[in-house]
Protein backbone atom coordinates (compact mmCIF):
# COMPACT_ATOMS: atom_id res chain seq x y z
CA UNK A 1 0.00 0.00 0.00
CA UNK A 2 2.92 2.22 1.15
CA UNK A 3 5.05 1.85 -2.18
CA UNK A 4 1.53 2.39 -4.60
CA UNK A 5 1.43 5.65 -3.02
CA UNK A 6 4.81 6.37 -3.17
CA UNK A 7 4.53 5.50 -7.03
CA UNK A 8 1.40 7.67 -7.49
CA UNK A 9 3.76 10.55 -6.20
CA UNK A 10 6.50 10.08 -8.01
CA UNK A 11 4.43 10.12 -11.35
CA UNK A 12 3.01 13.42 -10.20
CA UNK A 13 6.50 14.68 -9.65
CA UNK A 14 7.60 13.25 -13.20
CA UNK A 15 4.49 14.77 -15.09
CA UNK A 16 5.46 18.26 -13.06
CA UNK A 17 9.21 18.41 -14.44
CA UNK A 18 8.01 17.30 -18.05
CA UNK A 19 5.17 19.95 -18.48
CA UNK A 20 8.01 22.81 -16.94
CA UNK A 21 10.49 20.80 -19.30
CA UNK A 22 8.64 21.77 -22.27
CA UNK A 23 7.25 25.04 -20.74
CA UNK A 24 11.01 25.90 -20.91
CA UNK A 25 11.66 24.85 -24.03
CA UNK A 26 8.92 27.18 -25.74
CA UNK A 27 10.20 30.14 -23.87
CA UNK A 28 13.53 29.34 -25.43
CA UNK A 29 12.08 28.99 -28.88
CA UNK A 30 10.88 32.45 -28.30
CA UNK A 31 13.56 34.15 -28.08
CA UNK A 32 15.28 32.51 -30.50
CA UNK A 33 12.93 34.37 -32.99
CA UNK A 34 12.88 37.56 -31.04
CA UNK A 35 16.76 37.84 -31.30
CA UNK A 36 16.72 37.99 -35.59
CA UNK A 37 17.54 40.45 -37.19
CA UNK A 38 14.81 42.38 -38.63
CA UNK A 39 13.73 42.33 -42.24
CA UNK A 40 13.83 46.23 -42.50
CA UNK A 41 15.56 48.55 -40.40
CA UNK A 42 13.91 51.79 -39.77
CA UNK A 43 16.27 54.35 -40.89
CA UNK A 44 14.52 57.14 -38.60
CA UNK A 45 16.06 58.28 -35.85
CA UNK A 46 13.26 59.23 -33.07
CA UNK A 47 13.45 62.57 -31.74
CA UNK A 48 11.98 63.21 -28.38
CA UNK A 49 10.80 66.54 -27.57
CA UNK A 50 11.63 67.52 -24.07
CA UNK A 51 9.33 70.67 -23.50
CA UNK A 52 11.88 71.57 -20.30
CA UNK A 53 14.85 72.35 -22.99
CA UNK A 54 12.54 74.88 -24.77
CA UNK A 55 13.60 78.31 -23.93
CA UNK A 56 11.01 80.05 -21.73
CA UNK A 57 10.58 83.75 -21.71
CA UNK A 58 8.71 85.29 -19.16
CA UNK A 59 11.16 87.41 -17.95
CA UNK A 60 11.37 90.91 -19.10
CA UNK A 61 14.74 93.08 -18.53
CA UNK A 62 15.44 97.38 -19.75
CA UNK A 63 15.79 100.47 -19.06
CA UNK A 64 13.99 103.44 -18.95
CA UNK A 65 14.54 107.58 -19.07
CA UNK A 66 11.72 110.46 -19.00
CA UNK A 67 10.86 113.16 -16.83
CA UNK A 68 9.88 113.17 -13.00
CA UNK A 69 7.82 116.41 -11.34
CA UNK A 70 9.10 116.50 -8.02
CA UNK A 71 6.60 118.05 -5.95
CA UNK A 72 8.00 121.41 -4.60
CA UNK A 73 11.09 120.78 -6.55
CA UNK A 74 10.34 121.05 -10.06
CA UNK A 75 11.00 118.87 -13.00
CA UNK A 76 14.03 116.88 -13.62
CA UNK A 77 14.89 113.38 -15.96
CA UNK A 78 15.05 109.93 -14.66
CA UNK A 79 16.64 107.19 -14.90
CA UNK A 80 16.07 103.62 -13.96
CA UNK A 81 15.80 99.71 -14.76
CA UNK A 82 13.16 97.86 -14.65
CA UNK A 83 12.93 93.82 -13.90
CA UNK A 84 9.29 91.90 -14.73
CA UNK A 85 8.09 88.35 -14.74
CA UNK A 86 4.94 86.80 -16.44
CA UNK A 87 2.71 84.76 -14.70
CA UNK A 88 0.10 84.70 -16.93
CA UNK A 89 -0.65 86.39 -20.26
CA UNK A 90 -2.55 88.74 -17.88
CA UNK A 91 -1.04 89.00 -15.06
CA UNK A 92 2.66 90.08 -14.45
CA UNK A 93 5.30 91.54 -11.17
CA UNK A 94 7.73 94.29 -11.86
CA UNK A 95 10.35 95.92 -10.16
CA UNK A 96 11.61 99.34 -10.64
CA UNK A 97 14.31 101.50 -9.53
CA UNK A 98 14.88 104.90 -10.39
CA UNK A 99 17.19 107.63 -9.85
CA UNK A 100 16.62 111.28 -10.34
CA UNK A 101 17.97 114.75 -8.95
CA UNK A 102 15.55 117.64 -7.34
CA UNK A 103 16.26 121.20 -8.90
CA UNK A 104 15.57 124.57 -6.61
CA UNK A 105 11.88 125.20 -5.15
CA UNK A 106 11.04 128.61 -6.41
CA UNK A 107 11.19 129.73 -2.60
CA UNK A 108 15.08 128.73 -3.06
CA UNK A 109 15.24 130.81 -6.43
CA UNK A 110 13.84 133.50 -4.92
CA UNK A 111 15.48 133.76 -1.96
CA UNK A 112 19.26 133.63 -3.43
CA UNK A 113 21.01 132.19 -0.98
CA UNK A 114 18.85 130.00 1.11
CA UNK A 115 18.72 126.39 0.67
CA UNK A 116 16.35 123.95 1.86
CA UNK A 117 18.83 120.98 1.20
CA UNK A 118 22.37 119.94 0.25
CA UNK A 119 24.01 118.56 -2.70
CA UNK A 120 22.98 115.17 -1.46
CA UNK A 121 19.92 115.56 -0.26
CA UNK A 122 18.76 116.73 -3.71
CA UNK A 123 19.15 113.04 -5.16
CA UNK A 124 15.92 111.21 -5.27
CA UNK A 125 16.18 107.25 -5.63
CA UNK A 126 13.22 104.96 -5.43
CA UNK A 127 12.51 101.30 -6.00
CA UNK A 128 8.99 99.65 -6.10
CA UNK A 129 7.81 96.31 -6.44
CA UNK A 130 4.33 96.46 -8.35
CA UNK A 131 1.48 93.88 -9.63
CA UNK A 132 0.42 94.81 -13.14
CA UNK A 133 -2.44 93.45 -15.17
CA UNK A 134 -2.70 93.61 -18.78
CA UNK A 135 -6.08 95.22 -19.51
CA UNK A 136 -6.17 95.93 -23.17
CA UNK A 137 -4.04 93.18 -24.75
CA UNK A 138 -4.39 93.18 -28.88
CA UNK A 139 -3.02 95.15 -32.17
CA UNK A 140 -2.36 98.55 -33.11
CA UNK A 141 -2.04 99.17 -37.03
CA UNK A 142 1.08 101.31 -38.58
CA UNK A 143 -0.11 102.76 -41.31
CA UNK A 144 -1.57 100.52 -43.88
CA UNK A 145 0.35 97.12 -43.75
CA UNK A 146 1.65 96.87 -40.67
CA UNK A 147 0.50 96.04 -37.38
CA UNK A 148 2.34 95.70 -33.94
CA UNK A 149 1.23 93.49 -30.65
CA UNK A 150 0.56 95.73 -27.91
CA UNK A 151 -0.66 95.60 -24.17
CA UNK A 152 -2.12 98.53 -22.03
CA UNK A 153 -1.59 97.34 -18.36
CA UNK A 154 -2.24 99.01 -14.97
CA UNK A 155 0.05 98.46 -12.29
CA UNK A 156 0.41 99.24 -8.17
CA UNK A 157 2.53 98.89 -5.63
CA UNK A 158 4.84 99.65 -2.93
CA UNK A 159 7.92 100.73 -2.64
CA UNK A 160 11.08 103.06 -1.04
CA UNK A 161 11.71 106.88 -1.70
CA UNK A 162 15.04 108.10 -0.41
CA UNK A 163 14.94 112.36 -0.76
CA UNK A 164 16.22 114.85 1.34
CA UNK A 165 18.10 112.74 3.53
CA UNK A 166 15.84 109.79 3.75
CA UNK A 167 14.17 106.70 3.38
CA UNK A 168 10.11 107.01 2.62
CA UNK A 169 7.80 104.53 2.09
CA UNK A 170 5.87 104.99 -1.12
CA UNK A 171 2.81 103.55 -3.17
CA UNK A 172 2.73 103.79 -6.85
CA UNK A 173 0.13 103.78 -9.21
CA UNK A 174 -0.19 104.24 -12.95
CA UNK A 175 -0.64 102.95 -16.79
CA UNK A 176 1.56 102.04 -19.37
CA UNK A 177 1.68 100.92 -23.00
CA UNK A 178 3.81 98.23 -23.96
CA UNK A 179 4.42 98.03 -27.92
CA UNK A 180 6.02 94.49 -29.04
CA UNK A 181 7.83 94.52 -32.41
CA UNK A 182 9.45 91.71 -31.88
CA UNK A 183 8.94 89.01 -29.54
CA UNK A 184 11.99 89.60 -28.00
CA UNK A 185 11.91 92.72 -27.50
CA UNK A 186 9.06 95.80 -26.03
CA UNK A 187 9.27 99.41 -26.07
CA UNK A 188 7.50 100.97 -23.05
CA UNK A 189 5.76 104.32 -22.14
CA UNK A 190 4.58 104.43 -18.77
CA UNK A 191 2.94 107.23 -16.33
CA UNK A 192 3.22 106.72 -12.56
CA UNK A 193 2.10 108.28 -9.56
CA UNK A 194 4.65 107.77 -6.41
CA UNK A 195 2.64 108.91 -3.41
CA UNK A 196 4.67 109.80 -0.06
CA UNK A 197 4.18 111.93 3.18
CA UNK A 198 6.99 114.53 3.38
CA UNK A 199 7.45 116.80 6.51
CA UNK A 200 10.21 119.11 5.04
CA UNK A 201 8.60 121.86 4.65
CA UNK A 202 7.78 122.03 8.22
CA UNK A 203 4.06 120.17 8.28
CA UNK A 204 3.69 117.04 6.97
CA UNK A 205 2.27 116.34 4.01
CA UNK A 206 0.92 114.13 1.01
CA UNK A 207 3.35 114.66 -1.76
CA UNK A 208 2.70 113.20 -5.49
CA UNK A 209 5.22 112.60 -7.75
CA UNK A 210 4.07 112.15 -11.44
CA UNK A 211 6.51 110.55 -13.65
CA UNK A 212 6.47 110.00 -17.30
CA UNK A 213 9.00 107.66 -19.04
CA UNK A 214 9.93 106.43 -21.58
CA UNK A 215 11.94 101.98 -21.86
CA UNK A 216 13.23 99.32 -23.95
CA UNK A 217 12.71 95.69 -22.26
CA UNK A 218 14.07 92.52 -23.53
CA UNK A 219 12.44 89.43 -23.25
CA UNK A 220 14.37 86.45 -21.62
CA UNK B 1 2.23 66.11 -35.82
CA UNK B 2 -0.99 67.71 -35.26
CA UNK B 3 -4.23 65.49 -34.54
CA UNK B 4 -7.28 68.34 -34.28
CA UNK B 5 -8.21 69.42 -37.23
CA UNK B 6 -6.19 72.21 -36.96
CA UNK B 7 -4.12 74.65 -34.64
CA UNK B 8 -4.26 78.49 -34.53
CA UNK B 9 -1.13 80.47 -34.99
CA UNK B 10 -1.84 83.83 -33.01
CA UNK B 11 0.54 86.61 -34.05
CA UNK B 12 1.34 87.10 -29.89
CA UNK B 13 1.24 85.25 -26.66
CA UNK B 14 -2.45 85.90 -25.65
CA UNK B 15 -5.82 85.02 -26.68
CA UNK B 16 -6.38 88.79 -27.38
CA UNK B 17 -3.92 88.65 -30.97
CA UNK B 18 -5.34 87.48 -33.36
CA UNK B 19 -5.12 84.69 -35.44
CA UNK B 20 -3.54 84.75 -38.50
CA UNK B 21 -2.33 81.53 -39.80
CA UNK B 22 -3.55 77.53 -39.36
CA UNK B 23 -1.32 74.41 -39.37
CA UNK B 24 -3.45 71.85 -40.48
CA UNK B 25 -4.11 68.08 -39.26
CA UNK B 26 -1.06 65.65 -40.09
CA UNK B 27 1.35 68.90 -40.69
CA UNK B 28 3.92 69.13 -38.13
CA UNK B 29 5.12 72.05 -36.52
CA UNK B 30 8.77 72.97 -34.83
CA UNK B 31 8.79 74.36 -30.77
CA UNK B 32 10.51 77.40 -31.12
CA UNK B 33 10.17 78.94 -27.31
CA UNK B 34 7.48 79.46 -24.74
CA UNK B 35 6.19 82.28 -22.88
CA UNK B 36 3.57 81.66 -19.73
CA UNK B 37 0.75 79.30 -21.19
CA UNK B 38 2.02 80.20 -25.21
CA UNK B 39 4.27 77.93 -27.62
CA UNK B 40 5.63 80.05 -30.35
CA UNK B 41 5.58 76.93 -32.99
CA UNK B 42 7.05 77.21 -36.49
CA UNK B 43 5.26 76.04 -39.10
CA UNK B 44 6.27 73.82 -42.57
CA UNK B 45 6.18 77.08 -44.46
CA UNK B 46 7.94 78.68 -42.25
CA UNK B 47 5.48 81.09 -40.36
CA UNK B 48 6.17 81.62 -36.58
CA UNK B 49 2.93 82.22 -34.50
CA UNK B 50 1.79 81.39 -30.81
CA UNK B 51 0.11 78.40 -30.01
CA UNK B 52 -2.14 77.94 -26.66
CA UNK B 53 -1.10 75.06 -24.28
CA UNK B 54 -4.06 73.73 -24.84
CA UNK B 55 -4.35 73.43 -28.69
CA UNK B 56 -0.51 72.26 -28.10
CA UNK B 57 -1.68 68.85 -25.77
CA UNK B 58 -3.84 67.66 -28.93
CA UNK B 59 -0.17 67.50 -30.77
CA UNK B 60 1.91 64.20 -30.75
CA UNK B 61 5.58 63.67 -31.28
CA UNK B 62 6.67 61.73 -34.00
CA UNK B 63 6.81 58.51 -31.98
CA UNK B 64 2.66 58.84 -31.83
CA UNK B 65 3.38 60.23 -27.77
CA UNK B 66 1.11 63.00 -26.97
CA UNK B 67 3.54 65.86 -26.63
CA UNK B 68 3.83 66.53 -22.65
CA UNK B 69 3.83 70.03 -21.21
CA UNK B 70 5.37 69.86 -18.10
CA UNK B 71 2.92 72.49 -16.12
CA UNK B 72 4.40 73.06 -12.60
CA UNK B 73 2.45 71.43 -10.29
CA UNK B 74 2.19 70.43 -6.47
CA UNK B 75 4.83 67.91 -6.77
CA UNK B 76 6.99 70.32 -8.53
CA UNK B 77 6.58 72.68 -5.30
CA UNK B 78 6.83 70.24 -2.96
CA UNK B 79 10.19 69.57 -4.36
CA UNK B 80 11.41 73.11 -4.40
CA UNK B 81 14.73 73.86 -3.86
CA UNK B 82 14.77 77.63 -4.37
CA UNK B 83 12.24 80.25 -3.41
CA UNK B 84 12.43 84.06 -4.03
CA UNK B 85 9.75 86.41 -2.99
CA UNK B 86 8.77 89.69 -1.07
CA UNK B 87 5.99 90.54 1.09
CA UNK B 88 4.58 93.62 2.69
CA UNK B 89 3.01 94.45 5.94
CA UNK B 90 3.20 96.26 9.39
CA UNK B 91 5.95 96.19 11.63
CA UNK B 92 4.97 97.40 15.11
CA UNK B 93 2.85 100.33 13.15
CA UNK B 94 5.09 100.95 10.45
CA UNK B 95 5.20 99.72 6.69
CA UNK B 96 7.62 96.88 6.24
CA UNK B 97 8.61 95.77 2.48
CA UNK B 98 10.85 92.63 2.70
CA UNK B 99 12.33 90.62 0.41
CA UNK B 100 14.01 86.81 0.64
CA UNK B 101 15.87 83.96 -0.46
CA UNK B 102 14.71 80.30 0.88
CA UNK B 103 16.90 77.42 0.15
CA UNK B 104 14.98 74.16 0.64
CA UNK B 105 17.27 71.33 2.71
CA UNK B 106 14.07 68.42 3.18
CA UNK B 107 10.84 68.71 1.93
CA UNK B 108 9.75 70.40 5.77
CA UNK B 109 12.66 72.52 6.36
CA UNK B 110 14.22 75.14 4.58
CA UNK B 111 16.54 77.99 5.95
CA UNK B 112 15.90 81.73 4.85
CA UNK B 113 17.72 85.07 4.23
CA UNK B 114 15.35 88.16 4.69
CA UNK B 115 16.15 91.95 3.93
CA UNK B 116 13.75 93.92 5.17
CA UNK B 117 13.47 98.08 4.80
CA UNK B 118 10.81 99.48 7.75
CA UNK B 119 9.22 102.73 7.30
CA UNK B 120 8.03 104.64 9.66
CA UNK B 121 6.77 108.03 10.83
CA UNK B 122 9.63 108.93 12.66
CA UNK B 123 12.14 106.44 11.89
CA UNK B 124 14.06 103.45 9.42
CA UNK B 125 15.21 100.24 10.30
CA UNK B 126 17.49 97.97 7.74
CA UNK B 127 16.65 94.64 9.15
CA UNK B 128 18.89 91.41 7.95
CA UNK B 129 17.58 88.30 9.41
CA UNK B 130 18.28 84.42 8.65
CA UNK B 131 15.84 81.88 9.68
CA UNK B 132 14.91 78.57 9.42
CA UNK B 133 11.21 77.47 8.81
CA UNK B 134 9.38 74.36 9.47
CA UNK B 135 6.78 73.65 7.45
CA UNK B 136 4.21 71.08 8.88
CA UNK B 137 1.96 69.39 5.10
CA UNK B 138 4.68 70.59 2.64
CA UNK B 139 2.70 68.20 0.21
CA UNK B 140 -0.41 70.11 0.72
CA UNK B 141 -1.54 73.26 -0.87
CA UNK B 142 -2.06 74.91 2.22
CA UNK B 143 0.08 74.72 4.95
CA UNK B 144 1.31 76.27 8.07
CA UNK B 145 4.84 76.84 9.36
CA UNK B 146 6.78 77.69 11.85
CA UNK B 147 10.15 79.92 11.93
CA UNK B 148 12.49 80.36 13.95
CA UNK B 149 16.10 82.91 13.54
CA UNK B 150 18.19 86.26 14.02
CA UNK B 151 19.57 88.95 12.47
CA UNK B 152 20.26 92.59 13.00
CA UNK B 153 18.03 95.98 12.78
CA UNK B 154 19.40 99.42 12.00
CA UNK B 155 17.48 101.93 12.88
CA UNK B 156 17.93 105.70 12.31
CA UNK B 157 15.99 108.82 13.08
CA UNK B 158 14.57 111.05 10.45
CA UNK B 159 16.47 114.32 9.87
CA UNK B 160 13.37 116.31 10.96
CA UNK B 161 12.82 114.92 14.64
CA UNK B 162 15.07 115.56 17.19
CA UNK B 163 18.47 113.52 16.49
CA UNK B 164 19.27 110.92 18.23
CA UNK B 165 21.87 108.10 17.97
CA UNK B 166 21.51 105.88 14.81
CA UNK B 167 22.09 102.29 16.21
CA UNK B 168 22.61 98.86 15.31
CA UNK B 169 21.36 96.27 17.35
CA UNK B 170 20.86 92.40 17.39
CA UNK B 171 17.42 90.41 16.83
CA UNK B 172 15.99 87.36 16.97
CA UNK B 173 12.39 86.37 16.36
CA UNK B 174 9.75 83.53 16.06
CA UNK B 175 7.18 83.56 13.97
CA UNK B 176 4.00 81.56 12.39
CA UNK B 177 2.82 81.68 8.87
CA UNK B 178 0.67 79.95 6.15
CA UNK B 179 1.53 79.52 2.71
CA UNK B 180 -0.59 78.44 0.02
CA UNK B 181 0.20 77.07 -3.59
CA UNK B 182 -1.11 79.44 -6.62
CA UNK B 183 -0.51 78.22 -9.96
CA UNK B 184 2.77 77.52 -12.08
CA UNK B 185 5.82 78.74 -10.16
CA UNK B 186 3.53 81.00 -7.60
CA UNK B 187 3.02 80.90 -3.70
CA UNK B 188 1.27 82.88 -1.51
CA UNK B 189 2.27 83.42 1.76
CA UNK B 190 1.21 85.26 5.22
CA UNK B 191 2.77 84.98 8.46
CA UNK B 192 2.97 86.86 12.06
CA UNK B 193 6.74 87.43 13.40
CA UNK B 194 7.61 88.21 17.32
CA UNK B 195 11.10 89.90 17.67
CA UNK B 196 12.96 91.25 20.33
CA UNK B 197 15.26 93.66 19.83
CA UNK B 198 18.26 92.94 22.48
CA UNK B 199 19.59 96.60 23.00
CA UNK B 200 22.46 97.97 24.99
CA UNK B 201 19.63 100.26 26.87
CA UNK B 202 17.72 98.92 30.19
CA UNK B 203 14.53 97.33 28.43
CA UNK B 204 14.66 95.14 24.96
CA UNK B 205 12.03 96.25 22.68
CA UNK B 206 10.11 94.03 21.58
CA UNK B 207 8.29 94.50 17.84
CA UNK B 208 5.71 92.49 16.17
CA UNK B 209 5.24 92.09 12.36
CA UNK B 210 2.78 90.36 10.05
CA UNK B 211 2.83 90.93 6.39
CA UNK B 212 1.52 88.96 3.29
CA UNK B 213 3.56 88.49 -0.08
CA UNK B 214 3.99 86.07 -3.20
CA UNK B 215 6.97 84.03 -4.12
CA UNK B 216 8.08 82.05 -6.64
CA UNK B 217 10.42 78.82 -6.72
CA UNK B 218 12.34 77.42 -9.21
Amino acid sequence: MESRILILLLRKVLVVLIASGYSNLGAAQETTANGQAPVIEPGLERREIRIPQIDTEDFEVGFFAGVMSIEDFGVSTVIGGRLAYHITEDFFVEMTAGQSDAEETSFERLSGAAQLLTDDQRSLSYYNVSFGYNLFPGEVYLGADRALNMAIYLIGGVGNTTFAGDDRFTLNMGVGVRMIPRDWFAVHADFRDHIFDLDLLGQEKTVHNLEAHIGMTFFF
Amino acid sequence: MVEDPFIELHTGPGRAYPVFYVVERQERVTLVSRRTDWFKVRAPRGQEGWVSLEQLQQTFQLTGEPVEVPSFSLADYADRRWEIGALYGDFDGANVISTYGAYSFTENLSGELWFSDVLGRFSNSRMVNINIVHSLFPERRVTPYFTLGAGVINTETKGTVVATEDRTDNIVHVGVGVRTYLTRRFVFRAEYKSYVVITSRDNNEEPSEWKAGFSFFF
